[in-house]
């Protein structure tokens, strides 16, 4: 009764192509954002900032970038890890060499050097399908961790590797560092989560996620009507590295503070955000913020029941976690 | 002859048994890529879950007595009998050939005709769950595998290639478990290549690879054949194990074998017994050659993770099917 969509006419064509069409979802839509941006500032506390909303916001970004890529445009990519490093480490330099900029463009022009570095290694695409295509994705990841291991120039000489994020203010609000709140850093996240997903709502719905498309579903006959095949698969491989860049700028300096490439990128992240994708639903906007609560929320909640509740050991539910991770991939074919 | 060039010489020897390694665990892939069409990426996984059994049934472990003390607060952890090696190793091949039979059973029959990406994030599933259900049957700290297999660098090899340089020259340091793995390998791959050439399964699982339904409607059971496969791949996967676990003590690094084998099945095609060996010979050479003559001395060493990624990348572009594989052909 409440949800419907008859009855509902619309009277111009603005209207009628506007993101949410249906009026249950659009004061859904609004009420979501009311709430997130009005409300959950004023209740936040450090945990639920941490443990929950940050990293569920920051791998929203990187979904919805790994979605553009796999979900919209047909190219699996293993690299996820290897282009949020890129993100990170561009954030840091960019941080330590220009510390009077804002460091809100500093995310977006470390988005900006990931979609660069994402392009050149989505050129093999050009040649390769499918699934060696992952493989080929694979030497992306192992070759950038590699890269920002022996090159110190990356991490400023320093001895350890690994590389801090300054402190550093948004309108004399402290957003990185450890004196940094939660809310501040979760509003930080937030705006740029929105953002992010209007740029790839209205991407995926214009023609340039219509050239995607084509290519994901069946890329000689899209090739044969004139789908420049080069034009599509290098900007899919853009659009979803500067996703992905952004989301690894925030992920060292807002949520982590300090990071270790090897330990923070490496290859579980590339798996932990295709299976956020998987599960979430591939080519589906919503889809990459389903998947990124599920596995944000689940290991939290697994711990939860199975330490706080039943006093199991945690290496236990640990294992757990693996195996309720997998059933749930292997049952949502 | 140089000091240099011999040790070079010890380097392709060396990357040849690393190849040899690499090309056991390949040959799991091959095998159910070929007969299925699924790229199987929990075979790594399926190695360190059959070196687990074999370690936790030789030793006498109970199945699952960390859940079972965490439930029933009991303190149960040892049979406290152990099993001979022979028997152990029988036992777990029994096990394997069960989990194929699960895995067919559960996953791969409600699957059938579905497209490869599909088939492949089922593995990566059920990948991450037999790591889990590993861990939770027989726990997940380092365990050393004591099959009684020789190693340590062997003394035979190096008296008898001692001449070659001066006097300086020692010999070449090849380790025996890396002689022995490689005897094992090419026993192993010589009777996969009968068994597919000259048994009546063999033959139906080489049709089973080239077409379903005329396979179906000749007559072979396209259920017993997977079932077939997977447990051979099993096998292949417990022999991968007890090498790797030999090397280097059954733990969760064993699944991350399945990354290495990778390239050389990029490299040799995914559905070519030869092929796996000769990609992996390959990888195994060109990745310590690289690191010997390039790595080491100017690129700061540890090129080994990405170099033979790099190298099946650069065979993907001039060659997208591998060296052996069938030609990839599309139909619009």
């Amino acid at each position: 009764m409440l949800y419907r969509e008859a009855g509902d006419f619309k009277t111009s064509y603005k209207s009628d192509s506007q993101t949410f069409p249906i009026a249950f979802d659009r004061y859904r839509y609004w009420a979501v954002m009311a709430f997130a941006f009005l409300v959950i500032p004023f209740i936040i506390n450090d945990y639920w900032a941490s443990a929950i909303l940050l990293p569920f916001l920051i791998y929203s970004i990187a979904a919805i970038g790994l979605n553009i890529l796999v979900g919209y445009c047909g190219q699996v990519s293993l690299g996820t890890g290897g282009f949020m490093a890129v993100g990170a480490f561009a954030c840091y330099k960019l941080m330590t060499a220009f510390p009077d900029v804002s460091i809100l463009i500093h995310v977006i022009l470390a988005g900006g050097i990931t979609a660069i570095v994402g392009a050149a290694f989505g050129l093999p695409s050009l040649r390769i399908k499918g699934f060696y295509l992952a493989v080929a994705t694979l030497a992306a990841q192992f070759f950038l961790v590699w890269l920002f291991n022996k090159v110190s120039w990356f991490y400023n000489y320093s001895a350890s590797g690994q590389i801090n994020a300054p402190e550093r203010f948004v309108g004399g609000i402290a957003v990185t560092g450890p004196n940094a709140d939660a809310w501040a850093k979760y509003l930080v996240c937030l705006v740029f989560v929105t953002v992010c997903a209007l740029i790839s709502r209205n991407l995926t719905r214009g023609n340039v996620g219509r050239s995607w498309m084509a290519i994901r579903d069946m890329d000689i006959a899209a090739e044969i009507i004139g789908v420049n095949p080069l034009k599509a698969k290098l900007t899919a491989f853009a659009v979803s590295s500067f996703f992905i860049g952004i989301s690894g700028a925030l992920f060292f300096s807002v949520y982590l503070g300090a990071v270790e490439v090897g330990e923070a990128f490496g290859i579980q992240k590339s798996f932990l955000v295709l299976f956020m994708i998987i599960i979430g639903g591939l080519g589906s906007i919503f889809g990459s913020f389903a998947g990124a609560a599920l596995l944000v929320v689940l290991p939290v909640a697994l711990k939860v029941i199975g330490v706080d509740f039943l006093g199991w050991p945690t290496d236990l539910v640990a294992h757990l976690q693996l195996v309720v991770v997998g059933a749930l991939l292997g049952l949502l074919q | 002859m140089s000091a240099d060039f011999l040790y070079g010489i010890e380097v392709i020897i060396n990357g040849l048994m690393a190849g040899v390694l690499y090309a056991l665990v390949a040959l799991g892939f091959v095998l159910i890529y070929k007969a299925s069409g699924i790229f199987n990426y929990a075979q790594g996984v399926m190695a360190l879950f059959a070196a687990l059994t074999l370690v936790g049934i030789m030793e006498g472990q109970v199945p699952f007595s960390h859940l079972i003390n965490a439930i029933f607060g009991t303190k149960i952890h040892h049979f406290g009998w152990e099993v001979p090696a022979l028997l152990a190793i029988f036992l777990t091949v029994l096990v394997m050939g069960l989990f194929a039979v699960l895995v067919q059973k559960f996953v791969f029959r409600h699957l059938v005709g579905q497209e490869p990406i599909i088939l492949f994030m089922a593995t990566i599933g059920l990948a991450y769950f037999l790591e889990g259900v590993g861990d939770l049957m027989w726990g997940s700290d380092i365990k050393t595998l004591a099959l009684g297999l020789p190693q340590g660098g062997s003394r035979w090899v190096e008296d008898l290639t001692s001449p070659l340089g001066g006097d300086d020259f020692y010999g070449f340091f090849i380790d025996k478990l890396d002689m022995v793995a490689a005897v094992v390998a090419a026993v192993l791959v010589t009777g996969l290549i009968l068994f597919a050439q000259y048994t009546k399964q063999g033959r139906a699982m080489r049709a089973v690879a080239d077409d379903h339904q005329a396979a179906l409607s000749v007559g072979i059971s396209l259920n017993f054949i997977w079932v077939l496969v997977w447990s051979l791949a099993g096998l292949v996967a417990l022999v991968a194990g007890i090498m790797w676990g030999a090397k280097s003590g059954v733990q969760f690094s064993l699944s991350l074998i399945a990354l290495k084998a990778l390239p050389v099945l990029m490299l040799g095609g995914f559905t070519s017994i030869p092929g796996a060996i000769v990609g992996g010979l390959i990888i195994g050479v060109g990745e310590k050659l690289f690191e010997y003559t390039i790595g080491a001395p100017y690129l700061g060493g540890a090129t080994e993770n990405w170099f033979a990624y790099m190298l099946a990348l650069l065979f993907l572009v001039f060659r997208p099917q591998g060296l052996f594989g069938e030609k990839i052909i599309e139909r619009v």
